[in-house]
């Protein structure tokens, strides 16, 4: 496999007013890599990635995504987020667009593809996620499981080279979380970057590379599956596993 | 579940008209005695007010002395019709009036009809190409002989007035409300000030201004059109408070909705234009139309300036000698045709809600 640097994070801070959101982040991803990121509620784990394409501003440190330095230059963000895909816990579909409309909007708009290249690639990725009977309809006549495949198909279609998985199954009945996680395995197989914020052990065990563990902005530990699982170093890494497992 | 549960239907709810007055009308004695006045009131004056304005009215004739029931004299306003739809506007030059008023009739119930295809290029036609041809058809140029604008009038006026303000007071508004909600302190400040100058002066203030301070402002010889003043005024009057009303859309926007359009890489212009405003115009629609019909009434205030817009007018042939007495009338036309624009206009509004409701 190549090393190819995707995304370097070096001394990151961020600060909500006097909270220590992200304090000290070191963070290397490679091509192809899946880290899951994982941590009690506050520990800075959805702020860690929403970082890396500027949904929030870092205040120390240094981000690097893709060799293009992350700073208050809008082509330098507007670059990145060409680059980086994201799906949210609460899907944020576009209500007034057809899922169609939803998944070309930004090809066409952003990447200026032509309109009708653009809606051939977003049927595609709908077959790939198994709803393209449903393009023609509006999300709010979709299942939530159907909403978050919708919209890992919307952040396909710009062909990104990162996924970035806010807590991509939190907001789901239990049982449309396995066809979501189920899309996801299928990409991480086709060997794209991801970083994803989630509770689903059973996914991090099949699917990641390493497991990172968050609290109170801190990383606490940073470890393959195996080891994260067997071998918890800290306690509070351990008391985290026993809550949830 | 057992059979017979699965065979079961809702329970039948029968009411009636008799069970409907009964249960809405007539429950207790207070409403009973409630009902009986009401009805009683409507007897008083319905039955008078149709045999004034129908059974005992003048429909036909031609000068005053023909109207000898006791009814409505509708002859006052058949022979003044000309000018209360087109005031002063000369005789030779009413096809360009009637050109204009067949163009947006035409473009207007073209929109209506539903399923209609290139409802878009009519659509553009009518916010920009139609007002381009209406500045020639009304005030001249291009071979067409100059018509003062101190001769336009009547309904006429109204509809000029009040598609000026809708027409470009929107666009304004909705600058106005982003400017407001900007993250630049002296966009957001200036906008802030601007709507809240407007809209803390009432219309008749304005008018005053535009029609008899501003010229003292201006060097001598420079002179702006009185009408082109008063539509500026009204413009921007009603711009500031559609401002308010736009970004009360703009407000009720979730914040996944921005992050949604960062994330997939839209501009600012470009996320507002797609994603943000389509969707917050669309929960503020009755309350931007309800601004509409507030400034198409609005426009009667012109009088006061020396504009004779259709009320106005219909005041003016009032004083006629010929037609002294018959102002009620008059005014009872008024009202009835105001209704049917402004009642107009909330249907179609209705119907625009209905039409992009996607269920959200």
């Amino acid at each position: 496999m190549t090393s190819e640097t995707m995304i370097e994070m070096s001394s990151v801070h961020k600060w909500f007013g006097e909270l220590h959101v992200l304090n000290d982040i070191n963070l290397k991803v490679t091509k192809g890599e899946k880290i899951v990121i994982c941590g009690p509620s506050g520990s800075g784990k959805s702020t860690l990635i929403r970082c890396i394409n500027r949904l929030e501003e870092h205040q120390r440190g240094e981000i690097v995504v893709e060799g293009t330095e992350l700073t208050n230059d809008n082509r330098s963000v507007e670059k990145i987020r060409g680059e980086v895909g994201m799906v949210f816990q609460q899907f944020n579909l576009f209500p007034h667009l057809s899922i169609l409309d939803n998944c070309s909007l930004a090809p066409i708009w952003v990447r200026k593809l032509p309109k009708v290249e653009a809606r051939k690639k977003a049927m595609e990725y709908l077959k790939r996620v198994q709803i393209d009977d449903q393009a023609h309809k509006y999300p709010a006549q979709l299942s939530g499981g159907q909403q978050q495949r919708a919209a890992i198909a919307r952040a396909l279609c710009m062909e990104p080279r990162i996924m970035l998985f806010d807590e991509p199954t939190s907001a789901l009945d239990p049982e449309m979380i396995k066809e979501v996680l189920d899309v996801m395995v299928g990409l991480a197989e086709g060997g794209m970057t991801m970083l994803v914020v989630t509770h689903e052990m059973g996914f991090a065990k099949e699917v990641a590379d390493k497991i990172i563990f968050m609290d109170e902005g801190q990383i606490v530990e940073s470890k393959n599956p195996t080891d994260f699982f067997a071998n918890p170093e800290s306690e509070r890494t351990k008391t985290f596993l026993s809550q949830i497992l | 579940m057992s059979d017979i549960n699965k065979n079961m239907t809702p329970p039948v709810i029968e009411i009636g008209v008799l069970g409907w007055m009964k249960k809405n009308l007539f429950s207790t004695w207070y409403n009973t005695v409630l009902t009986l006045i009401g009805l009683y009131f409507i007897y008083l004056i319905i039955p008078p007010f149709l045999s004034w304005v129908f059974f005992d009215a003048t429909f036909s004739g031609t000068t005053r002395e023909d109207c000898t029931s006791s009814g409505a004299c509708w002859v006052f306003i058949k022979q003044n019709m000309k000018l209360i739809i087109y005031g002063l506007y000369p005789s030779d030059e009413l096809w360009r009036i009637n050109i204009a008023y067949f163009l947006l009739t035409v473009s207007i119930i073209y929109l209506l009809i539903p399923n209609l295809k290139y409802k878009g290029s009519v659509g553009i036609f009518l916010l920009f190409i139609f007002p381009v041809i209406c500045v020639f058809l009304f005030s001249g140029g291009l071979g067409l002989e100059n018509v003062e604008t101190r001769l336009w009038g009547g309904l006429f006026l109204t509809l000029v007035i009040a598609g000026v303000g809708i027409v470009l007071s929107l666009p304004i508004g909705i600058m106005l409300a982003l400017g407001r909600r900007s993250k630049l302190p002296i966009v957001s400040l200036l906008s802030t000030i601007f709507i809240e100058i407007w809209r803390g002066v009432p219309l008749i203030t304005v008018l005053f201004m535009a029609s008899n301070m501003f010229p003292l402002f201006m060097p001598e010889g420079v002179n702006f059109d009185k009408l082109i003043r008063a539509l500026i005024g009204v413009m921007f009057f009603s711009a500031a408070y559609l401002a308010e009303v736009v970004r009360g859309g703009l407000q009720a926007m979730p914040k996944g909705q921005y992050e949604a359009s960062q994330a997939a890489g839209l501009t600012y212009w470009k996320m507002m234009a797609l994603i943000i405003l389509p969707q917050s115009l669309k929960i503020v629609i009755p309350a931007i139309i309800g601004s509409f019909i507030a400034l198409f009434k609005d426009t009667t205030l012109v009088l006061i300036i020396g504009l004779f817009d259709f009320l106005g007018i219909i005041q003016f042939v009032g004083t006629n000698p010929d037609w002294l007495g018959f102002s009620h009338e008059g005014y009872v036309f008024a009202a009835a045709i105001f209704w049917v624009f402004c009642f107009g206009m909330s249907r179609y509004s209705q119907r625009l809600e209905k039409k992009l409701d996607t269920g959200h």
